[in-house]
């Protein structure tokens, strides 16, 4: 009987207004359901059996992809909770915390992150090791490792949002880092050297540190910025290389095989 | 009484000394590594000192921060996917000495199959297992909130989030615009050029190790030994003032440590030419800049003419010279390291008038 059932929801107008193709157990089906579907279509529709298997690729890119999105929603769910001054930031938190009963959002966001970085790496770790970065895939390594870079800085400026102790000293420890920056730091070397007379051109009020904090100090300027290249400016240009990333994955040849 | 001995032993001379023993041992019998009832051992005995680890209260406070537990998951994974990459480039070697190719190449590899269901599937229920493990996660482990932001009162140690730490306990050999700008943006531009210098046509596509051995094992010194051996080092065994404390060690703040490291030019012109340091900055760093430009420019007709001669010939002037240039960055990291453990070698160049400290 509920295969009966099914047969007719899968019969109704609804259904087939969705869905533009029977049910993917014939060749014909699986074409259409991989290249009539949006988010399916960044598969190919038939690809190389050493490419889906486990022990091959370990899933690992799928897998910060995936986290990319799961931390994409949960990240836009707390977003309606959190204000980025100095004020409100770390009381939001709190109040994340004490008022919303069962609440593992900011825990799902927060090891999601840190998830990300890992299988991040180890992504990179399964590419090398099976030698995938050689030609023709050697342009989509350096995306893949500016990627990389990005998900740390991603995680990096999500660090400081909840504005407590542990946040603040690691992003200035992180950022005390700038200050030494070959010329451009106020501490680097060379930087004493970029003088006009008695004019400093480099100092700690406009070398990269200050440019990166909005300030001399972590302070709420540095929240207000740490906060945007979080939630905005970073995710769009993570979301436009993983575009990138994917697309040449595909017209590299797909998944690596032996030639 | 073991306890103590470790506590001595994980001092980073002699773990990392230990780490590299046993990396490069790992690396000259992959025909041991490389084999199943190598990974259960390792396994088995991995678990057996963590767990053994974890019931000792002192260490089991470090490890069980909440922001250390992601570090826990990073070991385990840095473990088995190190040896089952290094089993399977195992096993196709030995294929592939056999005549046989490697085993992503057999003609049943090569078949196509249909991305649904097999892909899709696949990927479906890796997200589902993922967002399992991601949720229990989260219901077991709160995330951190400490006392609010306090700029006037910093913690001690004020620590990097932990993927940064490999870079933060490089400050204790480097100066910040090393460890924190020179090096990181080596470590960028030399993964970026690793396909322009690797001109090996070999292993494209699948697991091998005979096939890449210089550069797998490159590779992996740089990822284990000065990557993640340094995260562990800065996260489990750096307490109050970044001082070292064992993993059994408690942190007591007012642990004192001898600091009397001292520049080379200290070295040399006070204690062994007994002539005090020259007014002449440019004088005074004589030593410092001939093995600052010596070590940069200097070794690089020595190692070409050692080493490198069929590497040159094999891979054209650019790419070698660059290829060499990202080594001799690389490795001036543990060379500073050793030189510090030994000689307590501050500043092998050090122009505090240029924040200029080598």
């Amino acid at each position: 009987m509920s295969e009966g059932f099914a047969k007719k929801v899968a019969n109704t107008q609804v259904w087939k207004a969705i869905f533009r193709h029977g049910p993917p157990n014939n060749a014909r089906n699986r074409a259409a359901v991989v290249a009539g579907n949006v988010f399916l279509h960044l598969h190919p529709i038939k690809l190389k059996k050493s490419g889906v298997q486990l022990g091959y690729t370990w899933c690992m890119g799928g897998l910060t992809f995936f986290v990319f999105l799961a931390l994409t929603v949960t990240g836009v769910l707390l977003m309606f909770y959190y204000r980025p001054t100095a004020e409100y930031a770390f009381t939001d938190i709190i109040g994340l915390r004490e008022h919303v009963p069962l609440g593992i959002m900011r825990e799902l966001h927060r090891w999601g992150a840190h998830l990300m970085v890992i299988t991040v790496w180890i992504h990179m770790f399964r590419v090398f090791m099976t030698g995938s970065y050689k030609p023709p895939r050697e342009f989509n390594w350096g995306v893949g490792v500016i990627l990389l870079v990005l998900t740390m800085l991603l995680s990096f400026t999500g660090y400081l949002l909840p504005w407590d102790q542990l946040a603040i000293w690691a992003i200035t420890v992180g950022s005390n880092m700038a200050k030494a920056t070959p010329f451009l730091g106020q501490g680097g070397p060379g930087a004493a050297l970029a003088k006009i007379g008695d004019f400093v051109l480099v100092s700690d009020k406009n070398d990269v540190r200050f440019q990166l904090l909005g300030g001399r100090f972590v302070g709420e300027a540095a929240l207000l910025r740490f906060y945007i290249l979080h939630c905005v400016f970073i995710p769009l240009v993570v979301a436009v290389l993983i575009a990138v990333h994917f697309w040449r994955v595909r017209k590299d040849g797909g998944i690596s095989a032996p030639l | 009484m073991i306890k103590e001995a470790i506590n001595y032993l994980s001092s980073p001379l002699f773990s990392f000394t230990a780490f590299i023993i046993l990396f490069a041992l790992a690396m000259k019998r992959i025909d041991i590594v490389g084999t199943k009832k190598f990974g259960w051992g390792l396994l088995i005995f991995v678990l057996v000192v963590f767990v053994w680890m974890v019931s000792d209260p002192v260490f089991f406070t470090i490890i069980s921060l909440p922001d250390n537990v992601p570090i826990i998951i990073l070991n385990g994974l840095v473990f088995w996917s190190t040896w089952y990459a290094l089993y399977r480039g195992h096993q196709n070697d030995l294929r592939i000495e056999a005549g046989e190719g490697p085993i992503e190449g057999t003609p049943e590899n090569r078949e196509k199959v249909w991305a649904w269901p097999n892909l899709v599937y696949t990927e479906l229920f890796a997200g589902i297992l993922c967002t399992i493990f991601l949720i229990v996660w989260a219901i077991f482990l709160k995330a951190p909130l400490e006392e609010p932001a306090n700029p006037t009162w910093a913690p001690n140690p004020a620590k990097a989030p932990w993927y940064f730490l490999g870079l933060q306990e490089m400050l204790v050999y480097f100066d910040p615009w090393m460890a924190g700008v020179v090096l990181p943006g080596l470590i960028l531009v030399g993964l970026i050029a690793i396909p322009f210098i690797d001109v090996n046509p070999k292993g494209n596509g699948y697991y091998t190790f005979k096939e890449r051995k210089f550069a797998i094992t490159g590779f992996l010194f740089g990822w284990l030994a000065l990557w993640v051996f340094l995260i562990q080092v800065g996260t489990f065994l750096r307490g109050p003032n970044w001082t070292f404390y064992g993993p059994f060690e408690y942190w007591d703040a007012h642990k004192v440590v001898a600091e009397n490291n001292i520049n080379l030019s200290e070295i040399i012109w006070i204690k062994m030419l007994n002539m005090g340091l020259p007014k002449n900055i440019f004088v005074r760093e004589i030593f410092g800049l001939i093995a600052t430009f010596g070590y940069m420019f200097g070794t690089i007709p020595l190692i070409t003419k050692k080493w490198g001669q069929s590497y040159l010939e094999r891979m054209g002037a650019i790419r070698y010279y660059i290829m060499l240039a990202l080594i001799l960055g690389m490795m001036s990291l543990p060379i500073k390291m050793y030189l510090r453990w030994f000689f307590d070698l501050k500043y092998i160049l050090a122009m505090p008038e240029f924040e200029l400290n080598l």
